[in-house]
Protein backbone atom coordinates (compact mmCIF):
# COMPACT_ATOMS: atom_id res chain seq x y z
CA UNK A 1 0.00 0.00 0.00
CA UNK A 2 1.14 3.52 -0.77
CA UNK A 3 1.97 5.74 2.19
CA UNK A 4 0.65 8.70 0.28
CA UNK A 5 -1.25 8.67 -2.97
CA UNK A 6 -2.88 11.39 -5.02
CA UNK A 7 -5.27 10.41 -7.78
CA UNK A 8 -6.54 12.48 -10.70
CA UNK A 9 -6.08 15.95 -9.21
CA UNK A 10 -7.53 18.91 -11.09
CA UNK A 11 -7.07 22.43 -9.79
CA UNK A 12 -7.79 25.80 -11.40
CA UNK A 13 -6.19 28.91 -9.93
CA UNK A 14 -7.57 32.31 -10.99
CA UNK A 15 -9.08 30.78 -14.09
CA UNK A 16 -5.89 28.98 -15.12
CA UNK A 17 -5.81 25.20 -15.12
CA UNK A 18 -2.85 24.41 -12.85
CA UNK A 19 -3.09 20.69 -12.13
CA UNK A 20 -4.37 18.48 -14.94
CA UNK A 21 -5.26 14.94 -13.92
CA UNK A 22 -2.21 14.62 -11.70
CA UNK A 23 -1.57 11.31 -9.98
CA UNK A 24 1.45 10.13 -8.03
CA UNK A 25 2.41 8.03 -5.05
CA UNK A 26 4.89 7.82 -2.21
CA UNK A 27 5.85 4.47 -0.70
CA UNK A 28 6.91 3.91 2.87
CA UNK A 29 10.50 5.02 3.69
CA UNK A 30 10.90 6.48 0.24
CA UNK A 31 12.25 9.87 -0.82
CA UNK A 32 10.34 11.00 -3.87
CA UNK A 33 11.42 14.14 -5.62
CA UNK A 34 9.04 16.16 -7.75
CA UNK A 35 10.91 18.11 -10.41
CA UNK A 36 9.18 20.74 -12.45
CA UNK A 37 9.75 24.08 -14.11
CA UNK A 38 9.21 27.16 -11.94
CA UNK A 39 5.57 28.04 -11.51
CA UNK A 40 4.25 24.72 -12.79
CA UNK A 41 2.04 24.13 -9.78
CA UNK A 42 4.34 22.15 -7.48
CA UNK A 43 3.44 24.27 -4.48
CA UNK A 44 -0.24 24.02 -5.34
CA UNK A 45 0.13 20.24 -5.29
CA UNK A 46 1.73 20.31 -1.83
CA UNK A 47 -0.92 22.75 -0.56
CA UNK A 48 -3.57 20.27 -1.66
CA UNK A 49 -1.78 17.31 -0.07
CA UNK A 50 -1.38 19.29 3.17
CA UNK A 51 -5.12 19.99 3.10
CA UNK A 52 -4.75 23.78 2.82
CA UNK A 53 -6.50 23.75 -0.56
CA UNK A 54 -9.18 21.56 -2.07
CA UNK A 55 -8.84 20.16 -5.59
CA UNK A 56 -11.78 20.49 -7.97
CA UNK A 57 -11.46 16.80 -8.71
CA UNK A 58 -9.35 13.98 -7.41
CA UNK A 59 -8.52 12.58 -3.98
CA UNK A 60 -5.60 12.46 -1.58
CA UNK A 61 -5.06 9.19 0.30
CA UNK A 62 -2.75 8.49 3.21
CA UNK A 63 -2.30 4.89 4.35
CA UNK A 64 -5.27 4.17 2.11
CA UNK A 65 -7.58 6.62 3.85
CA UNK A 66 -9.11 9.67 2.22
CA UNK A 67 -7.56 12.88 3.55
CA UNK A 68 -8.66 15.28 0.80
CA UNK A 69 -8.96 18.84 2.10
CA UNK A 70 -8.04 17.88 5.66
CA UNK A 71 -5.15 19.48 7.50
CA UNK A 72 -3.17 18.06 10.36
CA UNK A 73 -2.04 14.69 8.99
CA UNK A 74 1.23 15.42 7.22
CA UNK A 75 3.91 17.91 8.05
CA UNK A 76 4.65 20.57 5.50
CA UNK A 77 7.76 22.68 5.24
CA UNK A 78 8.13 25.56 2.84
CA UNK A 79 11.10 27.32 1.32
CA UNK A 80 11.11 29.96 4.05
CA UNK A 81 11.97 28.65 7.52
CA UNK A 82 8.88 30.41 8.99
CA UNK A 83 10.39 30.31 12.46
CA UNK A 84 8.72 32.70 14.88
CA UNK A 85 11.04 35.57 15.84
CA UNK A 86 9.42 35.72 19.24
CA UNK A 87 10.42 32.20 20.28
CA UNK A 88 13.74 30.59 21.01
CA UNK A 89 14.80 27.64 18.86
CA UNK A 90 13.60 25.10 21.41
CA UNK A 91 10.22 26.81 21.70
CA UNK A 92 9.97 27.08 17.93
CA UNK A 93 10.65 23.43 17.24
CA UNK A 94 8.35 22.28 20.04
CA UNK A 95 5.40 24.25 18.60
CA UNK A 96 3.74 21.21 17.02
CA UNK A 97 3.90 19.43 20.38
CA UNK A 98 2.41 22.43 22.19
CA UNK A 99 -0.39 22.62 19.62
CA UNK A 100 -1.11 18.97 20.34
CA UNK A 101 -1.68 19.94 23.97
CA UNK A 102 1.58 18.66 25.45
CA UNK A 103 2.68 20.81 28.42
CA UNK A 104 5.53 23.22 27.73
CA UNK A 105 8.26 21.57 29.82
CA UNK A 106 7.51 18.13 28.47
CA UNK A 107 7.41 19.46 24.91
CA UNK A 108 10.79 21.11 25.44
CA UNK A 109 12.32 17.90 26.78
CA UNK A 110 10.91 15.89 23.89
CA UNK A 111 12.21 18.38 21.32
CA UNK A 112 15.59 18.77 23.04
CA UNK A 113 16.25 15.07 22.54
CA UNK A 114 16.46 15.72 18.78
CA UNK A 115 18.67 18.82 18.78
CA UNK A 116 21.84 16.74 18.31
CA UNK A 117 20.57 14.95 15.22
CA UNK A 118 19.50 18.23 13.66
CA UNK A 119 22.83 19.92 14.30
CA UNK A 120 21.41 22.38 16.82
CA UNK A 121 23.28 21.29 19.94
CA UNK A 122 23.76 24.23 22.28
CA UNK A 123 21.43 26.54 20.39
CA UNK A 124 18.19 25.70 22.20
CA UNK A 125 17.95 29.14 23.79
CA UNK A 126 19.00 31.23 20.81
CA UNK A 127 16.49 33.31 18.92
CA UNK A 128 16.14 32.59 15.18
CA UNK A 129 17.71 35.90 14.14
CA UNK A 130 20.91 34.88 15.93
CA UNK A 131 21.38 31.79 13.73
CA UNK A 132 22.70 31.19 10.24
CA UNK A 133 20.43 30.28 7.32
CA UNK A 134 21.41 26.59 7.37
CA UNK A 135 20.70 26.27 11.07
CA UNK A 136 17.33 27.96 10.70
CA UNK A 137 16.37 25.51 7.94
CA UNK A 138 17.44 22.58 10.12
CA UNK A 139 15.34 23.99 12.97
CA UNK A 140 12.39 24.30 10.58
CA UNK A 141 12.98 20.72 9.50
CA UNK A 142 13.00 19.54 13.11
CA UNK A 143 9.72 21.38 13.72
CA UNK A 144 8.33 19.67 10.62
CA UNK A 145 9.60 16.30 11.79
CA UNK A 146 8.15 16.72 15.27
CA UNK A 147 4.72 17.45 13.86
CA UNK A 148 4.51 14.22 11.92
CA UNK A 149 7.50 12.02 11.45
CA UNK A 150 6.14 9.55 8.93
CA UNK A 151 5.21 11.76 5.96
CA UNK A 152 7.15 14.95 5.29
CA UNK A 153 6.29 17.38 2.51
CA UNK A 154 9.28 19.57 1.76
CA UNK A 155 8.83 22.44 -0.69
CA UNK A 156 12.27 23.57 -1.88
CA UNK A 157 13.49 23.68 1.71
CA UNK A 158 17.08 24.52 0.82
CA UNK A 159 16.50 26.85 -2.13
CA UNK A 160 17.40 29.97 -0.19
CA UNK A 161 20.77 28.63 1.00
CA UNK A 162 24.17 29.10 -0.57
CA UNK A 163 25.60 26.23 -2.63
CA UNK A 164 28.01 24.88 -0.01
CA UNK A 165 25.48 24.95 2.80
CA UNK A 166 22.90 23.39 0.51
CA UNK A 167 25.19 20.47 -0.31
CA UNK A 168 25.88 19.87 3.37
CA UNK A 169 22.15 19.89 4.02
CA UNK A 170 21.56 17.28 1.29
CA UNK A 171 24.11 14.87 2.74
CA UNK A 172 22.74 15.46 6.19
CA UNK A 173 19.15 14.90 5.02
CA UNK A 174 20.06 11.63 3.30
CA UNK A 175 21.80 10.42 6.46
CA UNK A 176 18.89 11.51 8.62
CA UNK A 177 16.30 9.86 6.41
CA UNK A 178 18.19 6.56 6.46
CA UNK A 179 18.09 6.57 10.24
CA UNK A 180 14.58 7.92 10.83
CA UNK A 181 12.96 6.14 7.87
CA UNK A 182 10.44 8.89 7.14
CA UNK A 183 8.62 9.03 3.83
CA UNK A 184 9.57 12.26 2.13
CA UNK A 185 7.97 14.11 -0.76
CA UNK A 186 10.49 16.71 -1.84
CA UNK A 187 9.76 19.43 -4.38
CA UNK A 188 12.54 21.19 -6.25
CA UNK A 189 13.55 22.51 -9.65
CA UNK A 190 17.20 21.57 -9.09
CA UNK A 191 18.17 18.33 -10.89
CA UNK A 192 21.43 17.85 -8.97
CA UNK A 193 19.51 18.11 -5.72
CA UNK A 194 17.08 15.48 -6.96
CA UNK A 195 19.92 13.09 -7.87
CA UNK A 196 21.49 13.43 -4.44
CA UNK A 197 18.46 12.56 -2.37
CA UNK A 198 15.82 10.83 -4.49
CA UNK A 199 14.89 7.19 -4.64
CA UNK A 200 12.30 8.10 -7.25
CA UNK A 201 11.75 11.21 -9.36
CA UNK A 202 8.60 12.54 -10.96
CA UNK A 203 9.13 15.14 -13.65
CA UNK A 204 6.19 17.49 -14.17
CA UNK A 205 5.34 19.44 -17.28
CA UNK A 206 4.85 23.20 -17.35
CA UNK A 207 1.42 24.46 -16.31
CA UNK A 208 -0.99 22.70 -16.31
CA UNK A 209 1.12 20.19 -14.39
CA UNK A 210 1.04 16.55 -15.41
CA UNK A 211 3.48 13.75 -14.66
CA UNK A 212 5.62 13.49 -17.79
CA UNK A 213 8.36 11.21 -16.59
CA UNK A 214 8.93 8.85 -13.69
CA UNK A 215 12.47 7.73 -12.93
CA UNK A 216 13.39 5.03 -10.44
CA UNK A 217 16.86 6.05 -9.30
CA UNK A 218 17.47 2.64 -7.72
CA UNK A 219 16.98 1.00 -11.09
CA UNK A 220 19.32 3.38 -12.90
CA UNK A 221 23.00 2.47 -12.99
CA UNK A 222 24.93 5.17 -11.14
CA UNK A 223 27.70 5.70 -13.65
CA UNK A 224 28.40 9.32 -14.61
CA UNK A 225 27.35 8.54 -18.17
CA UNK A 226 23.95 7.10 -17.26
CA UNK A 227 23.30 9.96 -14.84
CA UNK A 228 24.12 12.33 -17.65
CA UNK A 229 21.64 10.57 -19.90
CA UNK A 230 18.95 10.71 -17.23
CA UNK A 231 19.64 14.40 -16.80
CA UNK A 232 19.24 14.94 -20.54
CA UNK A 233 15.89 13.17 -20.49
CA UNK A 234 14.71 15.32 -17.60
CA UNK A 235 15.94 18.52 -19.22
CA UNK A 236 14.10 17.63 -22.41
CA UNK A 237 10.85 17.65 -20.44
CA UNK A 238 11.65 20.74 -18.38
CA UNK A 239 12.62 22.73 -21.44
CA UNK A 240 9.51 21.95 -23.48
CA UNK A 241 7.60 24.96 -24.81
CA UNK B 1 17.81 44.16 11.39
CA UNK B 2 20.89 43.17 13.31
CA UNK B 3 21.93 45.71 15.88
CA UNK B 4 25.16 45.87 17.76
CA UNK B 5 25.82 47.84 20.91
CA UNK B 6 28.24 50.68 21.15
CA UNK B 7 27.71 52.90 24.19
CA UNK B 8 29.63 55.98 23.00
CA UNK B 9 26.86 57.38 20.72
CA UNK B 10 24.49 57.42 23.69
CA UNK B 11 26.64 60.12 25.26
CA UNK B 12 26.52 62.41 22.23
CA UNK B 13 23.05 63.90 22.95
CA UNK B 14 24.08 64.57 26.54
CA UNK B 15 27.12 66.47 25.26
CA UNK B 16 24.94 68.47 22.85
CA UNK B 17 22.57 69.44 25.67
CA UNK B 18 25.47 70.55 27.85
CA UNK B 19 26.91 72.54 24.97
CA UNK B 20 23.52 74.20 24.30
CA UNK B 21 23.16 75.19 27.96
CA UNK B 22 26.66 76.65 28.00
CA UNK B 23 25.92 78.64 24.82
CA UNK B 24 22.59 79.80 26.22
CA UNK B 25 24.25 80.98 29.43
CA UNK B 26 27.01 82.79 27.55
CA UNK B 27 24.52 84.39 25.14
CA UNK B 28 22.34 85.73 27.94
CA UNK B 29 25.37 87.13 29.81
CA UNK B 30 26.92 88.80 26.78
CA UNK B 31 23.73 90.28 25.30
CA UNK B 32 22.31 91.31 28.70
CA UNK B 33 18.76 90.38 27.68
CA UNK B 34 16.36 91.38 30.48
CA UNK B 35 15.39 88.42 32.67
CA UNK B 36 11.66 88.92 31.91
CA UNK B 37 12.40 88.18 28.26
CA UNK B 38 14.99 85.42 28.49
CA UNK B 39 16.50 84.26 31.79
CA UNK B 40 19.71 82.23 31.88
CA UNK B 41 19.86 78.51 32.79
CA UNK B 42 21.02 79.36 36.31
CA UNK B 43 17.94 81.51 36.93
CA UNK B 44 15.64 78.79 35.63
CA UNK B 45 17.25 76.31 38.01
CA UNK B 46 16.91 78.83 40.83
CA UNK B 47 13.19 79.26 40.02
CA UNK B 48 12.77 75.50 40.06
CA UNK B 49 14.32 75.27 43.54
CA UNK B 50 12.36 78.23 44.90
CA UNK B 51 9.05 76.94 43.61
CA UNK B 52 9.75 73.26 44.19
CA UNK B 53 6.75 72.64 46.43
CA UNK B 54 4.35 74.52 44.15
CA UNK B 55 5.73 72.84 41.03
CA UNK B 56 5.36 69.43 42.65
CA UNK B 57 1.76 70.28 43.54
CA UNK B 58 0.95 71.06 39.90
CA UNK B 59 3.08 68.22 38.52
CA UNK B 60 0.95 65.70 40.42
CA UNK B 61 -2.20 66.91 38.68
CA UNK B 62 -0.61 66.90 35.24
CA UNK B 63 0.92 63.47 35.78
CA UNK B 64 -2.35 62.03 36.99
CA UNK B 65 -4.25 63.41 33.98
CA UNK B 66 -1.56 62.19 31.61
CA UNK B 67 -1.59 58.68 33.08
CA UNK B 68 -5.37 58.43 33.00
CA UNK B 69 -5.51 59.67 29.41
CA UNK B 70 -2.62 57.43 28.39
CA UNK B 71 -4.21 54.35 29.95
CA UNK B 72 -7.55 55.13 28.32
CA UNK B 73 -5.80 55.56 24.96
CA UNK B 74 -4.04 52.20 25.32
CA UNK B 75 -7.29 50.43 26.16
CA UNK B 76 -9.14 52.07 23.27
CA UNK B 77 -6.30 51.42 20.82
CA UNK B 78 -6.14 47.73 21.79
CA UNK B 79 -9.85 47.24 21.31
CA UNK B 80 -10.09 49.18 18.06
CA UNK B 81 -6.96 47.73 16.47
CA UNK B 82 -8.27 44.21 17.09
CA UNK B 83 -11.66 45.12 15.64
CA UNK B 84 -10.04 46.70 12.57
CA UNK B 85 -7.82 43.64 12.16
CA UNK B 86 -10.64 41.13 12.22
CA UNK B 87 -13.44 43.20 10.59
CA UNK B 88 -12.38 44.34 7.14
CA UNK B 89 -15.53 46.42 6.55
CA UNK B 90 -14.93 48.35 9.75
CA UNK B 91 -11.38 49.04 8.65
CA UNK B 92 -12.60 50.27 5.28
CA UNK B 93 -15.18 52.50 6.96
CA UNK B 94 -13.00 54.00 9.68
CA UNK B 95 -9.44 54.16 8.44
CA UNK B 96 -9.90 57.19 6.12
CA UNK B 97 -11.73 59.01 8.91
CA UNK B 98 -8.82 58.41 11.26
CA UNK B 99 -6.43 59.98 8.81
CA UNK B 100 -8.69 63.00 8.30
CA UNK B 101 -9.19 63.37 12.05
CA UNK B 102 -5.48 64.06 12.38
CA UNK B 103 -5.85 67.22 10.31
CA UNK B 104 -8.08 68.90 12.91
CA UNK B 105 -5.99 71.57 14.63
CA UNK B 106 -5.57 70.41 18.19
CA UNK B 107 -5.42 73.91 19.63
CA UNK B 108 -8.95 74.63 18.38
CA UNK B 109 -10.24 71.52 20.11
CA UNK B 110 -8.44 72.52 23.26
CA UNK B 111 -10.44 75.72 23.23
CA UNK B 112 -13.76 74.08 22.39
CA UNK B 113 -13.65 71.03 24.64
CA UNK B 114 -13.96 72.98 27.94
CA UNK B 115 -16.91 74.76 26.35
CA UNK B 116 -18.62 71.42 25.81
CA UNK B 117 -17.38 69.42 28.77
CA UNK B 118 -16.63 72.03 31.42
CA UNK B 119 -13.43 72.87 33.27
CA UNK B 120 -12.93 69.54 35.01
CA UNK B 121 -10.64 66.66 34.14
CA UNK B 122 -12.76 65.24 31.28
CA UNK B 123 -11.73 67.67 28.50
CA UNK B 124 -8.04 67.11 29.43
CA UNK B 125 -8.41 63.36 29.20
CA UNK B 126 -10.20 63.76 25.86
CA UNK B 127 -7.37 65.85 24.42
CA UNK B 128 -4.80 63.29 25.57
CA UNK B 129 -6.82 60.52 23.98
CA UNK B 130 -7.13 62.47 20.73
CA UNK B 131 -3.36 62.92 20.63
CA UNK B 132 -2.18 59.52 21.93
CA UNK B 133 -4.76 57.20 20.47
CA UNK B 134 -3.88 57.60 16.82
CA UNK B 135 -0.19 56.57 16.76
CA UNK B 136 -0.99 53.56 18.92
CA UNK B 137 -3.93 52.23 16.95
CA UNK B 138 -2.14 52.65 13.61
CA UNK B 139 1.04 50.99 14.80
CA UNK B 140 -0.74 48.17 16.56
CA UNK B 141 -2.99 47.55 13.56
CA UNK B 142 0.01 47.44 11.22
CA UNK B 143 1.72 45.04 13.61
CA UNK B 144 -1.28 42.71 13.64
CA UNK B 145 -1.33 42.80 9.84
CA UNK B 146 2.41 42.22 9.52
CA UNK B 147 2.24 38.45 10.00
CA UNK B 148 3.51 36.45 7.02
CA UNK B 149 0.50 34.63 5.50
CA UNK B 150 2.74 31.59 5.03
CA UNK B 151 3.14 31.37 8.80
CA UNK B 152 -0.65 31.38 9.13
CA UNK B 153 -0.77 28.59 6.51
CA UNK B 154 1.82 26.65 8.47
CA UNK B 155 -0.25 26.92 11.63
CA UNK B 156 -3.36 25.93 9.71
CA UNK B 157 -1.53 22.90 8.30
CA UNK B 158 -0.62 21.92 11.86
CA UNK B 159 -4.30 22.13 12.76
CA UNK B 160 -3.87 25.09 15.15
CA UNK B 161 -6.96 26.76 16.61
CA UNK B 162 -7.54 30.47 15.95
CA UNK B 163 -6.89 31.40 19.56
CA UNK B 164 -3.59 29.48 19.61
CA UNK B 165 -2.52 31.15 16.39
CA UNK B 166 -3.37 34.55 17.84
CA UNK B 167 -1.51 33.88 21.08
CA UNK B 168 1.55 32.29 19.51
CA UNK B 169 1.89 34.17 16.22
CA UNK B 170 -0.17 37.32 15.79
CA UNK B 171 0.16 38.88 19.22
CA UNK B 172 3.93 38.46 19.57
CA UNK B 173 4.41 39.71 16.00
CA UNK B 174 2.42 42.85 16.80
CA UNK B 175 4.21 43.66 20.07
CA UNK B 176 7.23 45.52 18.62
CA UNK B 177 4.97 47.81 16.56
CA UNK B 178 2.70 48.27 19.54
CA UNK B 179 5.65 49.50 21.56
CA UNK B 180 6.73 51.81 18.75
CA UNK B 181 3.29 53.45 18.95
CA UNK B 182 3.37 53.42 22.73
CA UNK B 183 6.68 55.27 22.77
CA UNK B 184 5.36 58.03 20.49
CA UNK B 185 2.21 58.38 22.56
CA UNK B 186 4.18 58.46 25.80
CA UNK B 187 6.12 61.49 24.60
CA UNK B 188 2.87 63.23 23.66
CA UNK B 189 0.80 62.41 26.72
CA UNK B 190 2.35 64.92 29.15
CA UNK B 191 2.38 67.63 26.51
CA UNK B 192 -1.27 66.97 25.66
CA UNK B 193 -2.23 67.24 29.33
CA UNK B 194 -0.43 70.60 29.54
CA UNK B 195 -2.24 71.88 26.44
CA UNK B 196 -5.53 70.83 28.01
CA UNK B 197 -4.68 72.74 31.18
CA UNK B 198 -3.45 75.78 29.30
CA UNK B 199 -6.92 76.80 28.25
CA UNK B 200 -8.76 76.25 31.44
CA UNK B 201 -7.86 74.56 34.70
CA UNK B 202 -7.44 75.17 38.38
CA UNK B 203 -4.36 72.99 38.76
CA UNK B 204 -1.58 71.49 36.72
CA UNK B 205 1.63 72.59 35.02
CA UNK B 206 -0.25 74.15 32.10
CA UNK B 207 -2.28 76.30 34.49
CA UNK B 208 0.89 77.23 36.38
CA UNK B 209 2.60 78.27 33.14
CA UNK B 210 -0.24 80.53 31.96
CA UNK B 211 -0.23 82.19 35.37
CA UNK B 212 3.52 82.77 35.43
CA UNK B 213 3.63 83.89 31.83
CA UNK B 214 1.08 86.61 32.53
CA UNK B 215 3.37 87.85 35.29
CA UNK B 216 6.41 87.74 32.97
CA UNK B 217 8.06 85.19 35.24
CA UNK B 218 9.71 83.52 32.28
CA UNK B 219 12.19 81.69 34.51
CA UNK B 220 9.28 79.88 36.16
CA UNK B 221 7.65 79.11 32.81
CA UNK B 222 10.90 77.53 31.63
CA UNK B 223 11.24 75.68 34.92
CA UNK B 224 7.87 74.08 34.19
CA UNK B 225 8.99 73.31 30.63
CA UNK B 226 12.05 71.53 32.01
CA UNK B 227 9.85 69.45 34.28
CA UNK B 228 7.59 68.53 31.33
CA UNK B 229 10.65 67.38 29.36
CA UNK B 230 11.96 65.32 32.27
CA UNK B 231 8.57 63.69 32.88
CA UNK B 232 8.16 62.84 29.20
CA UNK B 233 11.65 61.39 29.08
CA UNK B 234 11.02 59.26 32.17
CA UNK B 235 7.79 58.00 30.66
CA UNK B 236 9.56 57.00 27.44
CA UNK B 237 12.23 55.22 29.47
CA UNK B 238 9.51 53.36 31.35
CA UNK B 239 8.04 52.25 28.02
CA UNK B 240 11.51 51.15 26.87
CA UNK B 241 11.98 49.12 30.04
CA UNK B 242 8.61 47.48 29.59
CA UNK B 243 9.49 46.61 26.00
CA UNK B 244 12.84 45.19 27.12
CA UNK B 245 10.99 42.91 29.53
CA UNK B 246 8.09 41.90 27.30
CA UNK B 247 9.86 41.64 23.93
CA UNK B 248 13.06 39.78 24.82
CA UNK B 249 13.53 38.56 21.25
CA UNK B 250 13.97 42.08 19.94
CA UNK B 251 16.66 43.11 22.39
CA UNK B 252 19.85 44.45 20.96
CA UNK B 253 22.31 41.63 20.48
CA UNK B 254 26.02 41.60 21.02
CA UNK B 255 28.17 40.23 18.23
CA UNK B 256 29.27 37.27 20.36
CA UNK B 257 25.62 36.22 20.60
CA UNK B 258 25.42 35.76 16.85
CA UNK B 259 26.23 32.53 15.12
CA UNK B 260 26.79 33.13 11.44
Amino acid sequence: MMKLEVKGLYKTLQGVLTLNDLSLGLKEHEVVVILGPSGCGKSTLLHIIAGLMRPEQGRVYMDGRDHTGRTGRVSYMQQKDLLLDSRTIIDNVSLPLLLRGIPREQARRQAAAHLDDFGLTGFANYYPRQLSGGMKQRAALLRTYLFSSDILLLDEPFAALDAITRRKMHLWLVDLQQRFRSSVLFVTHDIEEAFLIASRIYVLSARPAQVRLEIDMKAEPHSPLSLYQVKERILAVLEED
Amino acid sequence: MRRYINTAPKLYPVLVVILAIVLWDAGVRVSRVPVWILPGPGQVLQAMVNHAALLWHHTQTTLMEAMLGFAASIALALILALLLHYLTWLYQALYPIFIVSQTIPLIVLAVLLPLWFGWGILPKILIIILVCFFPMVINLFNGLQSVDPDVLDLFRSMGAKRLATFRMVIMPAALPSFFAGLRISATYSIMAAVIGEWLGAQRGLGYYMTLQQKGFAIDRVLAAVAIICILSLLLVKAVDLLEYLLVPWNRKIYSHQLWQ
